[in-house]
């Protein structure tokens, strides 16, 4: 046999079956309860805010569909606020998924990029890579927003 | 036509086993210099540390300057302790994590030494004090100076997400160190740990491919050169009074021991640099990881030890993932690499 056909991991101590199965008991895994219940908690209390800003916004006269508009800014000016602050990771870390999946988790990946690549400059940095981490947020929204637009359409 | 060579040429002497060297100069770990961050200076080895700093950025204008200039001045330290300045050095090898090694070239700038840039990510330590404990073997310098640095705010930034990004790392992720650690070797007439014999390590594919899974991908490398450096020179465990790993953290420190386990090698006197730098109240899940994981222990606490005679003989395995960004969002896995230094004093 020549040398290119033999195998690299011939001589070594790992014994791939042997790996997978300590990967299956020892490996250490996340607390899916506890996370769980704080991303519900986390994620509610989120929403909670955000009807109580709705409701304000209708209180002072503006019309209930329009008042969803200025809610959602509101709530993305909180988050990128607190991710400035420095806050909005730390608060991340324990509700996971509460903040990520409302608009809050989307305006945290914007501010945290804008922010961490500030220093490239406004063109290079900040301006090229804010969108980096949320861009495939915004094509694959617009792309099932297409799909179902067009189901919808032969629909009705 | 030329004859085939089949066998491989090996030079006698020095040589022992497949990987390993055996030093007869036997270089001197003269002085060393660790400098950390504020996480780092609030953890169990504080008092340790030749240099703390109050922030992640030290006044600098980015990370990765703020970076740069940990490794300037643990370099300045480690030479003030002998009270040289760099002129004395023949040569300066030092690695780190950043992309082109950025950290290293840009210290050795200010240096202004003759540099010999390494990378093998988290084992650049070792992986420096094996090539300079070489260099003295052979009579090419009389001192060299051997470095390293990690940053955690700039090592986030360049593999994983932006420093104020919120997530939930999983419970096997670990945290990069901010920290550089410098270290004289000198030739055999000064005072200090001598390296013994290196094992040069291979690199080694568990075939992981998740990156926040550092420690299971690099303890089979650990393991590897654990085993290859006992069997070249046909040393037991307990040989060792202690025998330290790099930053495989409290998932792959229990990979690596289940591995030698069942190789028949218990080890006894073992720890993992990576479950040291920190208190459980710090919530750094799995333990450290980083270039300046094993340089901040091993040059902050062992390398004392060793000098105040509480330890002997050391066997010093440092490990790398030699992953990037580009090959894992390709899809591929993490290669690993483990270096050894066994010091005696």
């Amino acid at each position: 046999m020549s040398r290119m056909e033999q195998n690299p991991n011939k001589e070594l101590l790992l014994d791939k079956k042997w790996l997978n199965e300590w990967n299956r008991q020892k490996k250490p895994r996340p607390p899916l309860s506890k996370n769980i219940i704080s991303a519900f908690l986390g994620g509610g209390a989120v929403c909670l805010l955000g009807q109580f800003i709705l409701n304000l916004f209708i209180s002072q006269g503006m019309p209930k569909e329009l008042a969803g508009n200025p809610t959602i800014t509101t709530i993305i000016f909180i988050a990128a606020m607190l991710t400035g602050l420095g806050v909005f990771d730390k608060m991340a870390r324990i509700v996971g998924a509460g903040l990520a999946v409302p608009v809050t988790g989307f305006a945290n990946s914007i501010t945290s990029m804008a922010i961490e690549f500030k220093r490239e400059g406004l063109v290079l940095g900040t301006g090229s890579k804010m969108f980096a981490l949320a861009g495939s947020v915004i094509v694959f929204g617009v792309v099932t927003a297409f799909v179902v637009g067009i189901i919808s359409a032969l629909i009705h | 036509m030329a004859e085939t060579v089949t066998e491989k040429i090996r030079p006698v002497g020095k040589r022992a086993g497949n990987q390993s060297m055996i030093m007869e100069k036997k270089a001197v770990l003269a002085a060393a210099a660790t400098v950390a961050g504020p996480k780092e200076g609030s953890g169990p080895l504080a008092e340790h540390y030749d240099r703390i700093y109050p922030d992640n950025l030290l006044k600098e204008g980015s990370f990765e300057k703020a970076e740069r200039r940990m490794l300037e001045e643990t370099c300045f330290l480690a030479l003030g302790k002998l009270g040289l300045s760099p002129d004395d050095i023949d040569f300066f090898i030092a690695g780190d994590l950043l992309n082109q090694i950025i950290s290293s070239s840009f210290c050795a700038r200010k240096l202004a030494l003759p540099f010999l840039g390494i990378y093998g990510a988290c084992s650049s330590l070792v992986e420096g004090l094996s090539l300079g404990a070489m260099l003295l073997e052979g009579n090419f310098a009389g001192r060299i100076l051997v470095a390293t640095s990690s940053h955690n705010c700039s090592s986030e930034r360049q593999y994983r997400y932006p420093t104020e990004y919120g997530f939930q790392r999983p419970g096997y992720s670990q945290q990069t160190v901010t920290g550089a650690g410098a270290v004289v070797l000198g030739s055999s007439l000064e005072e200090g740990p001598r390296i013994e014999s290196i094992t040069i390590g291979k690199v080694v594919d568990p075939e992981i491919k998740d990156p926040y899974n550092m420690g299971m991908a690099m303890a089979p490398a650990a393991a590897d050169t654990i085993y290859r450096h006992l069997t070249d020179l046909g040393r037991d465990a307990d040989y060792y009074q202690l025998i330290l790993t790099g930053d495989l953290g409290e998932v792959g420190k229990q990979l690596n021991e289940d591995i030698l386990a069942r190789k028949g090698l218990n080890l006894l006197n073992y720890t993992d640099c990576g479950i040291q730098l920190y208190y459980p109240h710090q919530k750094v899940h799995a333990g450290a990881s980083g270039c300046a994981c094993c340089a901040l222990f091993f040059l902050g606490k062992v390398y004392k030890d060793m000098l105040e005679k509480r330890l002997g003989r050391v066997l010093f395995v440092a490990t790398g993932a030699l992953h990037s960004t580009t090959t894992y969002q390709q899809g591929e896995s993490i290669p690993a690499i483990a270096h050894a230094v066994a010091l005696e004093i």
